[in-house]
């Protein structure tokens, strides 16, 4: 695995998703470079408690993303809710208010598409946690793509439908607890 | 690492492919997407490109200039029509706390909703006129670029299905009175009461290519300049400054932000969490 080359990491998560995050992201040292966005699904009411909450216990940059944001290193970005979150070929932020994507908004499935057709094999997928199949798409579409894809270990995830989605589409290539994906992120960045 | 040249090709030729077809949609029917992000319009192109059973995007370029009745489908596609009634209640209760107090101050009012999509918003914004006494007094232009959305906009006919929903979103943007006070259900649908439209223009204006047509107190566009790219946006945002009157409004979506757009000096924050702006008077207040 040539691991300097990875570029960018897109996470989904949903139900138990807040715990499964917050593992994650606080393991994360401050040398940390890649960029991170994430899609965890929320209440469409909900402000932007957890940004604030991820960005106390981090090390690294945590905000909720901005319209044409660009994609920077040692942040981690957070789709707000109610809106589908992109990427830009110029690697920028942009939000839809499209329909709902396998029951939701923002869609684990629109991140990791839109994202894998910027970073192609440069893009690294992760799903955790969860209780609907939104990111099995997404992971089908990375892998093609030739990214790596991982899923959360169903046996370890708090909610496993989610994980096991991806997991059955086959397009899965590692399959880890929350502290190897910590340990192997750490490890990806510190060579790169 | 071996197959990434051949899946670069295949990104770099739909980008040209999508690019193409939106010349050709332009030049041939006057719809202008060319300057739309275009992460989402790629998503739409590719989603009906497999539902069309279409090997390519060229391909859908053919249909689009060809078969008759194809453009329709490809404007659905590409037009923003997800709204709901009192979308994001805390913005409707600002402008009825922070601008309808002002607004009463003026005999007469006009509203410009750009981008109205089916019209939910727009009635929400009608019964809230009402409810203020300012609906008499108010005339609301409703546009949007595809004449489709405008026809179910003006029927003001919805399904029942989310009635309970924006019975909540009525209540938590302040309104006070009973909210089925406002519409009929027959079957599963509501019709809303018929009188809320009276001062209610529903009429095509597309934000890309159309200009000024009205000078108005206060402008509501919300989630359709996050489509935009920085420079649509820019035009855009200087044509609603153009249409307000010294002192008008400008109420947008929760992620959308004057700050980096070239009238940002122009207008002041009356809700820095809602989006609404306020024109200066004479460029300092």
């Amino acid at each position: 695995m040539e691991e300097s080359t990875y570029k960018v990491i897109v996470i989904g998560a949903s139900a138990g998703g807040l715990k499964a995050l917050k593992k994650i992201i606080s393991g994360l040292p401050k040398s940390f470079c890649m960029p991170i966005l994430i899609v965890q699904h929320l209440s469409p009411r909900s402000d932007g408690f957890m940004a604030h909450y991820f960005n106390q216990l981090s090390h690294l940059q945590v905000k909720e993303a901005d319209e044409k944001e660009p994609i920077r290193p040692n942040h981690i970005y957070i789709a707000p809710a109610n809106y589908h979150m992109l990427v830009e070929l110029n690697e920028t932020i942009s939000f839809t208010v499209d329909e709902k994507v396998s029951y939701a908004r923002p869609s684990i499935d629109v991140l990791f598409e839109s994202a894998a057709r910027v970073y192609l094999d440069r893009l690294i997928g992760i799903i955790l946690t969860g209780a609907n199949e939104d990111g099995a798409a997404g992971i089908r579409t990375i892998k093609s793509f030739g990214g790596l894809t991982i899923a959360q270990s169903p046996e370890t995830a708090e909610v496993a439908v989610m994980p096991m989605a991806a997991i059955q589409t086959e397009c899965v290539d590692l399959i880890l607890s929350l502290d190897e994906i910590s340990n192997l992120l750490s490890s990806l960045c510190n060579q790169g | 690492m071996s197959i990434k040249p051949e899946i670069n090709q295949i990104v770099v030729t739909q980008d040209i492919e999508t690019d193409l077809l939106l010349e050709a949609v332009y030049h041939r029917f006057g719809y202008d997407f060319r300057d739309y992000n275009k992460a989402h319009i790629k998503r739409r192109i590719l989603h009906r490109m497999q539902t069309t059973g279409a090997r390519s995007i060229s391909e859908m370029q053919h249909k689009v200039l060809h078969e008759e009745g194809f453009i329709e489908v490809i404007l659905r596609d590409l037009s923003i029509n997800v709204t709901e009634m009192y979308r994001d209640p805390s913005f409707y209760l600002s402008i009825r706390n922070e601008v309808f107090p002002i607004l009463k101050t003026y005999p007469f009012i006009k509203i410009w909703h750009a981008g109205c999509a089916t019209g939910e918003e727009v009635y929400s914004f009608a019964i809230m006129l009402k409810e203020e006494g300012l609906l008499n007094r108010a005339q609301i232009y409703a546009t949007d670029f595809n004449p489709l959305v405008l026809e179910t906009a003006r029927k003001g006919i919805y399904p029942i299905s989310r009635i309970k929903e924006y019975t909540q979103n009525y209540q938590s943007a302040g309104g006070n009175q009973s909210f089925s006070d406002y519409y009929i259900a027959k079957y599963d649908s509501v019709i809303l009461d018929q009188s809320l439209r009276k001062n209610i223009v529903f009429a095509e204006h597309n934000l890309v290519t159309d200009s000024v047509f009205a000078e108005v107190h206060l402008v509501v566009c919300r989630n359709v300049l996050i489509y935009f790219n920085k420079d649509l946006q820019n035009r855009v945002v200087k044509l609603f400054n153009e249409s307000l009157v010294k002192g008008g409004f400008l109420g947008l979506g929760s992620k959308e932000n004057l700050m980096f757009t070239d009238v940002y000096e122009k207008f002041y924050v009356v809700d820095a969490k809602e989006k609404i702006y306020k024109k200066k008077v004479q460029g300092v207040i």
